[in-house]
């Protein structure tokens, strides 16, 4: 009795617009010959290697620049000073550090003026410092779009290394005005001004990787992350020389690859001689964190949208 | 498949004992380094404790850790050029089953393979951002959701102009109305052209006009000969979309086949003999963020007895019973559905006052009182939406399809004749003049 007046809406008309649902229309590539085909993307537990997932980020490097872009864009939308910040950070650490340890304490500075010794140190550090900081938490603040879409999950930590890029690049004009005051040209050193961007780059972005993989699971990393970040500062040559550590203690310094990547930096910038161990070191160690940092990046992922 | 046409035909999705396990403990998702370390730490204790009792739960968790398996065993293929339908309850696994379909997390066990590139399209407006314009949401919401900056280049003007937004463009979206936001959205991804479209119940919002835009725009893409799984509550626009649908029940695949046969066997197993009264205490329909305080829901019509079957133009009384942990003044919404999940109607106390100075009460019971059913024969729904005076605009629990009932005809017009059913499910009188 009750079917019979059962309410039937879809008696409309869209049923009869849509004809022969099953068959592919013939202006659409007809499917694949049955037999040699490989399936464009399967999907099993525990699937993907260390090289699939590379190569998947490079073929999102546009999602990569356009992540970056809305980071830039956002951190300083609201704020009086812009850009400006990115500049005043390292520059007004200069001025503390250059009175604290260039004055007060007497720190040697490789025969250069303090100021500029240090501040050669800071920009590439507080490049390293905010990459890290911002690619580490930068999976949480992006949980909506982990549970709602997929994409190569690097992409995230990857953009905020890219967004400290643009920072660092700003801080780097203030370096040059720094130089010319000072009177100091780089030389044939600058070459190598490039390729150890690049490693820095790599190695911010490494660890900042893992630390992000990390903090989905542990929370705890937020509030460790600060603090680690704090104490490598000091343990890396930034605001003071290398040289300034006694050379039975110099292998230790090595095994942190921030002390060939930044004293080289200062190197090619202010025309001082490289420390190419210290370099081989620092470039051997970051594709051993990148290696690492990819591999626990993608054993990692695989739980991110279950448990962010 | 039922398809004969099809064994000719390579599937473009091919599914094979799908399945997912989710782990559910007190509702913590994520540990925090110490837990970690402290479990680790204990581990060998446990094993050797578990040892010497001799049981076997050495490696579960201390807190009791249970899985549920949000997914089991689902198998099917999809050929191409295919719209499939995806209908169930909610928590039956439809969701997971596009989340894994769509890669978003990763299967327990099981496989799927792909034939083709995969766009899904599970919330409208992914990767918005409030502070940026519409300009500047459409290139990153759109490269998020798969598209290459020259392909958005391409298409940024009939995007802008599907969504009506044109003079908005280098607004921020913070200052869109809910409408606009959610045409946009969806625009940027009705521009999306993968060969395989994963859809989750996004056609749901908007207004009425857009909706119909919407499902015109669906299918447009699934006359192009594209293939799409579509998860609906609709019915209506399962019946109307789709070639084929799966029904889906507790993680397992239940039936499979044609929309129109499915979709019956679906309403005919999830919707009949509540009989008029329904513990809710384990609602599968209830929204995930609810607090669970409406314990049952009971309809009596003329009598005392609770009945599943209301005659037309009779009164009906829902009546729910909640339990707080604190005292509240209740605030009962209700939205009368029809079968197919369109709303007809809704009522609040809310709106009314009534209620607003009663005396805070822990427990106890909120009838609501219908004088006169408008409603043709057929099967209806109850969604409900429990409140409190306190904090009048937040839903404390939210239950969709709490009950069903069915409305027997009864000849209301004295003249044996009714409307007929696709006049629609309101029945109301008239009175006529001529002259």
């Amino acid at each position: 009795m009750t079917d019979r007046y059962r309410f039937e809406p879809s008696q409309s008309a869209p049923l009869e617009a849509l004809p022969h649902k099953t068959e592919p229309s013939a202006c659409e590539p007809a499917a694949p010959a049955p037999a040699a085909r490989a399936p464009h993307l399967v999907i099993e537990a525990g699937r993907g290697s260390l090289w699939v997932g590379l190569r998947e980020l490079w073929a999102h490097r546009e999602l990569v620049y356009f992540l970056a872009w809305r980071d830039v864009k956002l951190r300083y939308k609201q704020t009086a000073l812009g850009a400006l910040w990115a500049v005043l950070q390292p520059f007004l650490m200069m001025v503390v550090f250059t009175v604290l340890f260039g004055r007060l304490a007497h720190v040697p500075s490789d025969g250069l003026p303090y100021p500029i010794f240090a501040f050669a140190g800071l920009v590439p550090w507080q490049f390293f410092n905010n990459a890290v900081g911002q690619s580490g938490t930068s999976l949480i603040g992006n949980s909506q779009l982990i549970t709602k879409v997929y994409f190569p999950r690097m992409a995230i930590p990857g953009a905020a290394v890219g967004a400290a890029l643009i920072d660092f690049a700003i801080a780097s004009l203030i370096l040059f005005a720094m130089m010319t005051w000072y009177g100091i040209a780089p030389g044939a050193g600058i070459a190598m001004l490039p390729p150890l961007i690049v490693l820095l780059a790599i190695f911010a972005g490494s660890v900042g990787m893992w630390m992000a993989g990390m903090n989905v699971k542990y929370r705890d990393i937020k509030y460790v992350l600060p603090f680690l970040l704090q104490l490598w500062m000091f343990a890396t040559p930034v605001i003071y020389p290398a040289n300034f550590v006694p050379a039975q203690w110099r292998w230790v310094l090595m095994l942190n690859p921030l002390t060939g990547i930044i004293g080289g930096l200062r190197s090619a910038l202010l025309d001082k001689p490289f420390d190419w161990p210290a370099i081989a070191a620092g470039a051997g160690l970051t594709l051993g964190a990148a290696g690492f940092a990819v591999w626990s990046f993608r054993r990692m992922e695989r739980f991110f949208a279950d448990v962010i | 498949m039922p398809h004969a046409r099809a064994t000719a035909m390579q599937p473009i999705i091919r599914v094979e004992n799908l399945s997912k396990r989710y782990r559910i403990g007190g509702g913590q998702e994520y540990y925090s380094l110490r837990e970690s370390i402290v479990r680790t730490a204990t581990a060998p204790v446990r094993i050797a404790r578990a040892l010497l009792t001799g049981s076997a739960r050495a490696n579960r968790a201390p807190d009791g850790e249970r899985h549920i398996w949000a997914l089991r065993d689902v198998s099917f293929d999809v050929m191409p050029g295919e719209v499939l339908g995806l209908i169930g309850r909610n928590g039956a696994g439809k969701s997971t089953l596009l989340k894994l379909l769509s890669r978003i997390t990763e299967p327990t066990a099981g496989r799927a393979e792909i034939y083709g590139r995969v766009g899904s399209l599970l919330e409208v407006g992914t990767g918005f951002h409030a502070e940026l314009t519409g300009r500047e949401n459409i290139y990153l919401s759109g490269a998020i959701l798969g598209m290459k900056r020259a392909e958005i280049q391409r298409k940024f003007d009939e995007i802008v102009a599907f969504a009506e937004v044109e003079q908005f463009v280098d607004t921020p979206v913070k200052h869109y109305s809910s409408g606009m936001h959610v045409r946009l959205g969806f625009s940027v991804a009705a521009h999306l052209e993968p060969e395989i479209l994963l859809v989750d119940e996004v056609l749901a919002v908007g207004d009425a006009a857009f909706q119909k835009k919407c499902m015109g725009k669906m299918g447009d893409v699934a006359r192009a000969g594209r293939t799409i799984i579509f998860v609906s509550h609709n019915m209506a626009s399962i019946e109307s979309l789709c070639s084929s649908c799966l029904l889906i029940s507790s993680g397992r695949l239940e039936a499979q086949g044609e929309p129109a046969q499915i979709v019956m066997r679906y309403m005919a197993s999830e919707l009949r003999g509540h009989g008029g009264v329904r513990s809710l205490a384990g609602h599968q329909g209830r929204r995930g963020d609810s607090i669970p305080m409406l314990t049952s829901i009971r309809l009596v019509s003329s009598g005392d007895e609770p009945t599943g079957v209301v005659r037309m133009g009779v009164p009906l009384e829902a009546t729910v019973e909640f339990s707080s942990p604190h005292p509240i003044r209740p605030i009962l919404g209700i939205t009368l559905k029809t079968a197919d999940g369109m709303p007809l109607f809704g009522v609040s106390n809310r709106w009314t006052n009534q209620g607003v100075n009663n005396q805070r009460v822990s427990s106890g019971r909120v009838t609501c009182r219908f004088e006169r059913l408008p409603l043709m024969p057929g099967t209806y729904l109850l969604d409900l939406y429990f409140g409190d005076f306190g904090d009048p605009s937040r839903d404390l629990d939210i239950i969709r399809d709490a009950i069903s009932f069915e409305v027997a005809p009864a000849d209301l017009l004295g003249t044996g004749i009714l409307p007929r059913p696709t006049d629609g499910p309101v029945f109301w009188p008239a009175t006529w003049n001529f002259g």
